[in-house]
């Protein structure tokens, strides 16, 4: 994204003391908001996102569920997914959740990446794949508390949702957004956003919906797309939302805790190695030929006695 | 190279293995490095572009992997335990500060490398299984997340430690006098064989007639 390569708060695989630039950072921080409870599952969303994102997914199987396709793909951004509960009372219920990228506050994605700047996060808060510099590892996928991030097969790189980063920097909202016909989705700032989400638990809670709720999971920070839903206490009904999603403590270790440990591993064993080298000088054989004739004069091969010279230079050690 | 007083250690076929080793790993090494520490990151270039070293990290790891199951099989007899191995750990003080005072009972490979041996064989058996867990795009899309995830940590620190050993392995081999030439041309002096390997040369490279010429097999 050229037009807002002065604004990258985060960096994949960058030294804090070499950060990206970051010198236009005066920008609100935005967020998507999606109300489950408007969405009809019309896939309008899922049409949008393919065509500004000029995506052109194969067209896949009916898997026997309203799922289509039946996951995200490397150029499928964003999926409807439809879960039929029935409550205690035996009532069916429907629900429905826009399924993608969650734009995390604190990306796991972004925190796993081993290519510099493949993965950055602008200040607004969208996290974007920088996919020519992506290196097709897979790392994102490990690192991404969401399950969102996917490899494609003809060219070996991670894809997903962009927040339409290109439209959103031109004070555009997002395809989704624009196309969705029952105002399901909104977008602003990350503080309208929140606003708009309260006042909308308000009305369904008025209607009976106790467990309604806003989830912006502080697991990961936050998210920069948020939901409201109706079960807000149970999130995992909405098709494996996780309730407490957070960077694995494993991606944490390799990133957090190995790298400084490793590092000075290995200032300690050059370090040590050089101290001895230094402390006892080189080990030579100091012993003749066990074969040599005793009247001759030892044959030593030109490294042995080479090294015997050394050695008489250099008695360190040998007390 | 006149070999006639020299005693050929390790054949044409061991070093073979073992150099073409030291090639894979060393660009399978450099680049791994370059992802664990991003600001090592010019250190993929050994292998093209980044994402060109990220395809063949893993194909050239299976090439060391397999010469490390040739290795195995050509060395292991000399690296298993033997008693005379706890003489050496007792002197373990003297080794290292270059003080050759009393015959340790040394076989071909001494306690230290034996341990090296080990440790390279664990580490590389670890650096495969986990690697292929999360070898995309080919093999990681038949594990589940949080196994790839362990994978990661697991084959970070596997490659941390080994590298961290063949560094040892590597000053070792600078320190000990004639052991890189011994390696390259597969021949050491007597004197050297005798000082180093003092129960290999006895038993094996010049056995008198009341030292039977013994084989650990």
């Amino acid at each position: 994204m050229g037009m807002q390569s002065q604004d990258i708060i985060r960096r994949s695989a960058t030294n804090g003391l070499t950060p990206a630039p970051q010198a236009r950072d005066h920008q609100q921080e935005v967020a998507k908001l999606i109300d489950v409870s408007i969405c009809t599952g019309c896939k309008g969303c899922q049409v949008a996102c393919s065509e500004w994102n000029d995506l052109r997914d194969d067209v896949g199987h009916n898997v026997g569920v309203y799922d289509n396709p039946a996951d995200l793909t490397a150029e499928t951004w964003t999926v409807i997914r439809f879960d039929e509960v029935e409550d205690e009372s035996g009532t069916l219920e429907w629900l429905l959740r826009k399924e993608g990228c969650m734009h995390c506050e604190e990306p796991g994605c972004l925190k796993a990446c081993p290519s510099p700047g493949a993965i950055v996060q602008f200040a607004n808060g969208i996290v974007d794949f920088q996919s020519d510099q992506c290196i097709g590892c897979g790392y994102c996928i490990a690192g991404c508390p969401f399950d969102v991030p996917r490899i494609n097969k003809k060219d070996n790189k991670a894809y997903k949702c962009t927040l339409c980063a290109d439209r959103v920097s031109v004070g555009q909202e997002p395809a989704c957004v624009k196309t969705c016909p029952t105002g399901a989705i909104s977008f602003g700032s990350k503080a309208e956003m929140k606003d708009l989400a309260a006042t909308r638990i308000e009305e369904l809670k008025s209607r009976g919906h106790d467990g309604a709720g806003l989830y912006d999971p502080q697991g990961v920070g936050g998210t920069h797309v948020m939901y409201v839903l109706t079960h807000a206490d149970k999130p995992e009904m909405y098709h494996r939302l996780p309730k407490d999603p957070h960077i694995s403590p494993f991606v944490r270790g390799w990133k957090e805790w190995l790298k400084p440990v490793g590092a000075l591993g290995f200032i300690a064993t050059l370090a040590g190695a050089f101290a001895h080298y230094v402390g006892v000088g080189p080990n030579t054989v100091d012993i003749p030929d066990p074969e040599a004739e005793p009247a001759k004069q030892p044959e030593e091969k030109e490294t042995v006695a080479a090294s015997d010279t050394a050695q008489d230079e250099h008695p360190a050690g040998r007390e | 190279m006149d070999t006639k007083k020299l005693i050929l250690r390790t054949k044409f076929v061991d070093r073979m293995c073992h150099w073409t080793m030291v090639a894979c790993f060393f660009l399978v090494a450099m680049s791994g490095l370059s992802w664990f520490f991003p600001s090592l990151s010019w250190m993929n270039g050994v292998l093209g572009t980044p994402q060109l070293a990220r395809m063949l990290h893993p194909f050239l790891g299976t090439v060391v992997f397999v010469l490390l199951i040739c290795m195995f099989f050509r060395f292991v007899h000399h690296n298993m335990p033997v008693r005379t191995d706890v003489t050496w750990f007792r002197n373990i003080v003297d080794v290292l500060m270059n003080k050759h005072t009393k015959p340790l009972k040394i076989g071909k490979y001494n306690a230290g490398q034996k341990i090296l041996f080990w440790c390279i064989m664990a580490l590389i058996s670890a650096l495969f299984a986990t690697g292929v867990v999360a070898w995309r795009p080919y093999f990681a899309g038949y594990f589940p997340i949080p196994a790839i995830r362990l994978a990661l940590l697991a084959h970070s620190l596997a490659g941390l430690g080994l590298i961290l050993l063949v560094i040892g392995h590597i000053y070792m081999g600078i320190w000990v006098r004639g052991s890189v030439t011994g390696m390259l041309t597969g021949y050491v002096s007597r004197a050297w064989a005798k000082q180093h390997h003092d129960r290999w040369y006895e038993e094996e490279v010049a056995p008198s007639k009341d030292t039977p010429a013994k084989h650990h097999s």
